[in-house]
């Protein structure tokens, strides 16, 4: 797995290189859960819409929409589309634009996300669809960031989530403590997060967000559970370039020449 | 196609009781209401389909993106509130969630323009049109009557993609013969011929219009009357061939002129045949609490005040 996650994010830091633009740091606090997720835990066809049990598939939004180079190279390492592909990232008629869109038309994306606070609701309306065509194969997870839970919409639909009983809505938190302007604890704290979600209704699992193996023996449980789950991953903005942990000012920001040389370096 | 007998109905009634027909022949509609399903009338459909109502509370913003969830999953959605809720409150939802994608969300939205009456500006969304004619891929519609409300209604669920449909508080007199009246999405409504001046209108103002038509008659003025119901995509074709003919357009509409109707039409003019065009409409102003008579008469859209304004502009050169 460690291999795998070091090729997906040095491809995350090359995208963005390529492109002079992007999001690293929130791509590198949530990739290890994202290829946990699509490795182990997530049942979605390579074949994408013509695969014959595409109905049965779970969904898969990713909320904070601008990690999504993260989701790009899982798909693309995994076999959605050719891996050839990823440096088109941000580039005019692109089918990787710079925030996931369904429209452009890529393998493996389910819903087009980039303004925060909009992914959990995408995830319940999902949800109650399944549950209408009693669908019980599909699980709708939902990866949101912790700054992003600032947006007043995520509580609205944290509250409805409960409100309509869902059993099959696996909310995962990306908790890297950090967003553009600083650290989330002074921007506006969330804290604490964890009672907040448990008053909500939800069963909480707080986790290391860059263990492996807790990362996939907590989404199985709570794949597996009939109660609303929400998981708080605990994670590094910026994790695995030493000089991009814990820096906000990584948030959006490319790397230079020197600067991915230096990181490849330290992954390869 | 016009109505034979003026019969006084409920737009929002006719919504729900068209929902409920359309939820009994389609499995598959699913609706949604942010708390005010009694004013809206889906309450209709909750009670007959309780499985397939989902009341997302005070929670537009929720409400919009849950019904994108469940357009994803299949399901043609109907989202129902007022419109100065379902619009402003959650613009971004409607935009990068609902349009962006094309989702089969049908935006109903109760309580457009002034006649939302005594609960005054904060609940009398006089821009809504104008901002869902700005977004791509959003499907606008103002039907004229009830008998246009149960077409357009049924209408929108048999077409994929996202809509915005406003309905008025108010109950309307009816323009159209049930019988031989047949909506059209694919051109404006010639409602009225004449020679003289072109009337644009659409919604609760329809009926205001035709009225006027009759007083401007009888002072020797032919008014040729245009009804847009579908305000976006704007069908040009019918107001070019009235402009031609007449030389001066005149708009009706129970919003704003900045952005609505009015503004279509002046954009659809200037391309394809300049002509002069006078907006009626409330102009760049909040609302206010009063009667829904009297608020009409105040903004100029009763059909006395539609007359005495057409008769004003008759002069312009």
């Amino acid at each position: 797995m460690k291999t795998f996650t070091n090729a997906l994010r040095c491809d995350i830091l090359k995208m963005i290189h390529n492109a002079k633009s992007g999001h690293p740091g929130g791509a590198l606090s949530c990739v290890d859960i994202l290829a946990v997720l699509y490795k182990k835990i997530l049942n979605v066809p390579v074949e994408w819409d013509k695969d014959i049990n595409f109905d049965k598939r779970d969904r898969f939004i990713l909320s904070k929409g601008h990690a999504s180079t993260a989701l790009y190279t899982v798909l693309a390492h995994l076999g959605f589309f050719p891996t050839n592909m990823l440096m088109s990232f941000r580039m005019l008629g692109s089918k990787l634009q710079g925030h996931p869109s369904s429209r452009a038309g890529l393998a493996g994306i389910e819903v087009s996300t980039g303004s925060l606070g909009q992914g959990l609701s995408i995830g319940i309306g999902m949800a109650l669809a399944l549950r209408l065509d009693k669908n019980k194969d599909s699980k709708v997870f939902v990866l949101m960031g912790d700054g992003e839970m600032q947006e007043g919409s995520v509580w609205e639909a944290l509250m409805n989530a409960k409100n309509q009983n869902l059993d099959n809505l696996i909310v995962i938190v990306d908790k890297n403590n950090l967003q553009i302007d600083g650290a989330t604890c002074e921007v506006k704290s969330l804290e604490p997060l964890d009672e907040k979600l448990k008053a909500f209704g939800f069963e909480v699992y707080s986790i290391d967000g860059h263990n492996y193996d807790e990362i996939e023996a907590t989404l199985k449980e709570a794949k597996a559970s009939n109660k609303l789950c929400a998981i708080i991953a605990n994670t590094i903005k910026g994790k695995g370039v030493s000089f991009m942990e814990n820096a906000a000012g990584w948030h959006g920001k490319a790397p230079n020449d020197e600067q991915l040389a230096k990181a490849l370096e330290e992954l390869c | 196609m016009l109505a034979k007998n003026i019969e006084v109905k409920s737009p929002r009634n006719v919504y729900g009781e068209t929902l409920c027909e359309l939820g009994a022949k389609n499995p598959n509609i699913v609706v949604l209401d942010a708390d005010l399903s009694c004013s809206t009338q889906t309450c209709k459909f909750a009670k007959q389909f309780p499985e397939r109502f989902f009341n997302c509370g005070i929670a537009e913003q929720d409400m919009m993106t849950t019904a994108a969830g469940l357009a994803y999953g299949g399901k043609t959605v109907f989202a129902s509130t007022f419109a100065m809720f379902a619009t402003a409150r959650c613009l971004d939802q409607i935009r990068n969630t609902i349009c962006y994608s094309k989702l089969n969300v049908k935006i109903v939205a109760t309580h457009g323009g002034i006649t939302v009456g005594e609960d005054g500006a904060s609940h009398q969304a006089l821009e809504d049109i104008s901002y869902m004619r700005s977004i791509p891929d959003m499907r606008v519609l103002v039907p004229g009557d009830c008998e246009e409300v149960k077409q357009v209604i049924e209408y929108a669920a048999n077409t994929p993609g996202p809509m915005y449909i406003r309905i008025p508080r108010t109950n309307l007199k009816s323009v159209f013969n049930p019988e031989t009246y047949k909506f059209n999405q694919t051109a404006g409504v010639k409602v009225k011929d004449g020679d003289d001046i072109t009337i644009v209108t659409n919604g609760e103002t329809l009926y205001e219009v035709v009225e006027a038509a009759k007083k401007l008659s009888e002072v020797g003025i032919e008014a040729e009357i245009l009804h847009y119901p579908v305000v976006k995509p704007f069908r040009h074709i019918a107001l070019k061939q009235s402009a031609k003919k007449t030389g001066k357009v005149v708009v009706v509409e129970n919003h704003s002129i900045i952005g609505g109707l009015g503004s279509a039409v002046c954009e659809a003019l200037c391309q394809y045949y300049p002509t002069k065009v006078y907006r009626i409409g409330t102009k760049d102003t909040f609302g206010q609490s009063g009667e829904q008579r009297q608020l009409m008469e105040f903004y100029g859209l009763t059909d006395k005040k539609i007359y005495e304004k057409i008769i004003e502009f008759m002069d312009v050169k």
